[in-house]
């Protein structure tokens, strides 16, 4: 009897969010990278005007694999969906899908070296053969000759990355691929690959935990997660030739160098950007959503929703250690957003 | 049950209901396994049974092989048994024949409570305490004095598949401790008392208690590996997560459950999804194997010992 009473009041109960759900809910799934400032916004912007939001952070490839099966309204990914992904989405459900980059983050390669203390440079090569197992101690003579003034040991390179699949090794990956033949033909770019070397750490934070704890070592981590965290990390030199250290004033100069290049789906890779001031390892991530939906009173809501991220939305990217998009980008972006539903 | 003239109700209905819900279980693992097959298909039709032989494990090449997951599943199961049995049967025979029952009931309560804690919780503690632990004194240790065994050679980087082997194995100690301990509690008194009364030791007589104890031990240990082969979280954050098969402990190293747990929320294309899914039915299938091999060591002890009562 106790059961049957407690199953009524369930019953009772989820009636009750039946009618409270009246309103708009957008459901959303993806990325997770993006989710400190997408809950950030979807908190604000539901208190503002009523419209409900429910995000999964799956991951990248759960986003897309949701937006393909159109079970969510929306989608989030650290990387661009593939030509064969837009088609077979186009296929399954009747429409386009867009992407919209929201904001920009950028990966750095953090290190644990006592004696050389921060304000390590490195050059793409160094990075690249240091992560394909080519350069294996810290006192290399390339290693050396962009650190005249530093003071490197001779340890052995103690190479950390991501075992779990990740937008942040996807624009690692990217870069690499970018900047050495080798890695791309051996290696190639993936939110996984094949590592040719290094320990496996789950999350940034098993990254930056197994960096910390191991002297000798270099891993790569968010942007994000090592400011918040104070890890050292490395300033990389840039297509300009410059070195430059990650901060999110280079992380928009990056996309800021890429404009002239910037497709018109806006399915870009900004690594190795062109520009004095670009960080080379930053990137876009993306909402996407359907160019045209069944349901036109949440189509409406997105694209409101979309126009307030673009504007208000962006002022709370800093705070929260994410880059703002340039303005140049947001332009293109509110193109993309008018496009909607036409 | 035909004896009785009057049908009951109650009865039929009762037992046609507990027999729907032992069939349940039958479909759902039968289901389980056709979906996972089918979901794997693709995988299957392009490797074939070379995906349990090839070392290969390259998402963007879209080569997949499931051996080096398959060798760390066992190998770091292996360890961790070989670690936990002795000292869970150990610990098992000083809390039922030895310990003073002031003692007995607190340090019971604390093995149990060892079950009780998440393996996440066991994860965080083993990388941030146990790992640099071994790392700096272990391994070093083992190094200096065993380094002529291939197990124990090579640079002591913490995480690996003795960091993973040891952490399983603290996991499983409670399961394998508290049985045992209620097993050897279950020995008749006048098996021990005769042993003592014939003018053997203590030690003697314990070890006719072990002899009676060994099935219920060994169902023990079945379940601690059914916890092993399958554990997750605690093992990604200590095994270093590097796909390969290396003669040492103290290498880095990759288990089943761990790709899957890593890989599964960023696998985009259908060949990727369709491999790991591969891996879990693999997974599946190997737990299924070593499990009834348990079983069978245990009917045949305990056929063994019976045959040896009479």
């Amino acid at each position: 009897m106790k059961y049957f009473k407690m199953m009524l009041l369930g019953i009772a109960a989820s009636a009750a969010v039946v009618a409270a759900q009246a309103q708009v809910r957008l459901n959303g799934a993806g990325a997770t990278f993006p989710y400190v400032i997408y809950s950030k916004w979807f908190d604000l912007y539901s208190k503002q005007t009523g419209v409900q939001f429910n995000y999964q952070s799956i991951g990248s490839g759960g986003g897309i694999k949701q937006t393909i099966e159109g079970t969510v309204d929306f989608g989030a990914t650290d990387g661009p969906m593939s030509n064969d992904q837009l088609k077979e989405v186009k296929a399954k459900q009747g429409t386009e899908v867009l992407h919209i980059p929201t904001v920009m983050g950028a990966v750095v390669a953090t290190y644990n070296l006592v004696e050389t203390g921060t304000d390590l440079r490195l050059t793409p090569d160094v990075v690249a053969e240091i992560f394909l197992g080519q350069i294996t101690k810290w006192n290399d003579a390339k290693i050396a000759a962009a650190n005249p003034t530093k003071h490197l040991p001779n340890k052995t390179i103690i190479v950390v990355h991501r075992s779990d699949g990740s937008g942040t090794t996807s624009i690692f990956t990217d870069y690499l691929s970018k900047v050495s033949r080798t890695w791309e033909a051996n290696v190639g770019r993936g939110t996984s690959v094949g590592w040719p070397v290094g320990l496996g750490g789950k999350g940034n934070e098993g990254v930056a935990g197994m960096v910390k704890q191991s002297e000798g070592s270099i891993g790569y981590v968010e942007l994000a997660y090592a400011v918040k965290n104070n890890l050292p990390f490395a300033a990389l030199k840039n297509k300009a030739g410059e070195f430059v250290g990650a901060s999110f004033e280079s992380v928009t100069a990056a996309a800021a160098g890429t404009i002239k290049s910037m497709p018109e789906d806006l399915r870009v890779s900004i690594t190795d950007a062109d520009g004095k001031y670009s960080y080379p390892i930053s990137g876009f991530t993306w909402l996407l959503v359907y160019k045209n939906m069944k349901d036109k009173s949440k189509e409406a809501e997105v694209v409101k929703f979309l126009g307030w991220a673009m504007h208000d939305g962006q002022s709370y990217a800093k705070d929260l250690y994410y880059a703002p998009l340039p303005k140049e980008v947001i332009k293109m972006c509110e193109k993309k957003i008018d496009s909607i539903g036409k | 049950m035909t004896s009785t003239t009057q049908t009951n109700y109650g009865d039929t209905i009762f037992r046609n209901l507990t027999r729907a819900f032992a069939f349940l279980i039958l479909l759902l693992i039968v289901f389980m396994v056709y979906e996972m097959y089918r979901t794997s298909a693709s995988s299957i039709e392009k490797f074939g049974w070379s995906f349990l032989t090839r070392s290969v494990w390259d998402p963007v090449q879209e080569e997949y092989g499931a051996l080096p997951f398959i060798y760390g599943t066992l190998v770091s199961s292996a360890v961790a048994l070989v670690i936990a049995v002795p000292l869970s049967v150990g610990v098992a025979i000083f809390l039922s024949e030895l310990a003073p029952a002031w003692l007995e009931r607190p340090v019971s309560f604390f093995v149990e409570l060892l079950a009780g804690i998440p393996s996440i919780v066991y994860g965080v503690w083993g990388f941030f305490v146990m790992v640099p632990w071994m790392r700096t004194t272990v391994e070093p240790l083992l190094s200096d004095h065993l380094g002529f065994i291939p197990l124990f050679r090579g640079a002591p980087y913490g995480v690996g598949m003795l960091s993973a082997g040891v952490i399983l194995s603290i996991m499983i100690l409670p399961i394998i401790a508290s049985i045992s301990r209620d097993v050897l509690k279950a020995v008749p008194r006048v098996q021990k008392e005769a042993a003592l009364a014939l003018g053997g030791t203590r030690w003697e007589a314990t070890r006719i208690g072990l002899s009676y104890a060994r099935s219920g031990i060994m169902g023990a240990t079945i379940l601690g590996l059914g916890r092993v082969l399958g554990e997750t979280m605690a093992v990604t954050m200590v095994i270093g997560n590097r796909p390969a098969i290396s003669a040492s402990l103290f290498d880095p190293a990759y288990t089943m459950a761990s790709v899957l747990a890593n890989e599964f929320t960023e696998a985009t294309t259908d060949m990727y999804l369709s491999a790991l899914v591969e891996i879990a039915l693999v997974l599946f299938v190997i737990t299924i194997i070593v499990n009834s091999f348990a079983r069978l060591l245990v009917w045949s002890v305990t056929r063994k010992n019976q045959a040896g009562r009479v």
